[in-house]
């Protein structure tokens, strides 16, 4: 029964209601980092991957990129650009949009290249232009994947931004790093059941996200399939 | 820092047998639980097949399983596995590889066409015969594609295990940080990298080998 003594600990010591090592502070570093590394992994990698997608150029390329990728250590990226480039988000920042762009990268791509040909023929044959091919029609009907790929990227990202704490950075990650190194097992524990939770969360809501929010054309063919 | 190279190639050079010795035990703590998946997997796999609705509250427990944070699970795990032991990198990892490993499966074994299925039956294959010669190697795709991602993912996540204590390669990056070396990063990040192309390729030609029929590779799901 320690656990639940440790939780009870956890979450009512003084320091974890109020001040900057408060469970309310250190969720919304928490978030903000994974907020502000998924925007940049987005910005990047979306229309990067819209265009490859309706082009069909470097799809190979992007494929085999996204399996490199997965083989980057982001403890080994984190530590390495906190030696190069000093104690900072952007330290932090770089290998959290390494790991993010990839699954963006590449459910862009197949959101585009799963659009039926059919429907951009016709599209074109109504006198669309290419640009607006892609946003009209590839865009909508690649939101299902998009959706997958934004999943995918943003429960990596919060999962891992904990290593974050490991080089002096905030976030939940605090917790665990500090827990560890004080042998405080409530705050270890508190702070990975925290992380937890964040990530279930987020994978619960962008699940609601593609049933709920999605255009209505899109989600009556994901039915009758 | 500003004098400090990026990599001083003498230290690799003077470190060689250590650098081997970490690759060693980094293939063993990031591959084993892959191994075990994959023998959990199939049978698992096999059930879901069969009995559909066993399939769906497993899959969205996996994939709650494979949202959870390898940091935060390694730690939860300490109490029951201890400090820096095998098992509490390797228990972990082994989830994180059957959560990969049974959609692959599943949808591996519904792949076979039905018209494929009832040819064998009516050839005279007993269901047993039937799912050896028949279903499993048409399934040899799928699953080795799922194991392509799995053995890759556990060989890079493996390395978060030295901040419990037994991470293999990613001991060089705790230690590089401290020391504020950064030689042994560079060379734990190649070394990783290294072991997850030369799987990546073994994992490939084993299809070719076991698969030869498969030209186009599917199901490989994120």
């Amino acid at each position: 029964m320690n656990w639940l003594n440790w939780l009870s600990d956890f979450f009512s010591a003084p320091d974890h209601r109020s001040g900057p090592d408060s469970i309310v502070h250190r969720v919304s570093e928490h978030l903000l980092l994974s907020g502000e590394a998924l925007l940049y992994a987005a910005l990047l990698a979306v229309p990067l991957g819209l265009l490859i997608g309706y082009t069909g150029r470097g799809v190979t390329a992007v494929t085999a990129l996204a399996g490199a990728a997965r083989a980057l250590p982001t403890l080994g990226l984190v530590t390495l650009a906190v030696l190069l480039a000093g104690v900072g988000d952007t330290a932090v920042l770089i290998p959290l949009v390494a790991l993010a762009a990839p699954p963006l990268l590449v459910a862009a791509v197949e959101g585009v290249r799963g659009t039926d040909p059919d429907v951009r023929d016709a599209a074109r044959g109504i006198g669309l232009t290419h640009p607006q091919v892609l946003w009209q029609v590839c865009l909508p009907s690649s939101a299902p994947t998009l959706l997958a790929g934004f999943r995918t990227a943003t429960v990596q990202v919060i999962a891992t931004a904990t290593v974050a704490a490991y080089v002096g950075l905030g976030g939940l990650g605090r917790y665990v790093i500090d827990g560890l190194a004080t042998r405080q097992y409530a705050v270890t524990v508190g702070g990975a059941l925290l992380v937890v939770l964040l990530a279930v969360g987020a994978q619960l809501f962008f699940t609601l996200l593609a049933r709920f929010a999605l255009p209505p054309g899109v989600r009556a063919q994901r039915r009758a399939r | 820092m500003d004098d400090e190279p990026i990599v001083r190639w003498y230290w690799i050079g003077d470190h060689l047998g250590y650098l081997g010795n970490l690759l060693a035990d980094h293939a063993v703590i990031a591959l084993l639980p892959v191994l075990i998946g994959l023998l959990l997997a199939v049978p698992l796999g096999l059930a879901c097949a069969r009995f559909p609705r066993l399939y769906q509250p497993l899959s969205a427990v996996f994939n709650i399983v494979y949202a959870l944070p390898s940091l935060a699970v390694f730690v939860v795990l300490i109490p029951y596995t201890g400090l820096a032991t095998q098992a509490t990198v390797m228990i972990p990892l082994t989830f994180y590889a059957l959560a990969v490993l049974l959609p692959t499966t599943v949808d591996g074994l519904h792949a076979v066409p039905d018209s494929v299925r009832q040819a064998a039956t009516a050839m005279g294959y007993g269901p047993w015969h039937r799912l050896t010669t028949v279903e499993l190697p048409a399934a040899v795709p799928y699953l080795i594609a799922g194991l392509r991602v799995a053995a890759v993912s556990s060989i890079s996540l493996a390395s978060v295990g030295a901040l419990v204590g037994r991470g293999g390669l990613g001991y060089l990056f705790v230690d590089g940080f401290q020391r504020t070396f950064p030689t042994p990063i560079v060379a734990g990040i190649v070394l990783i990298a290294v072991l997850a192309l030369a799987v990546d390729l073994l994992l490939v030609g084993a299809r070719r080998l076991l698969a030869p029929w498969a030209v186009r590779e599917k199901g490989a799901g994120s």
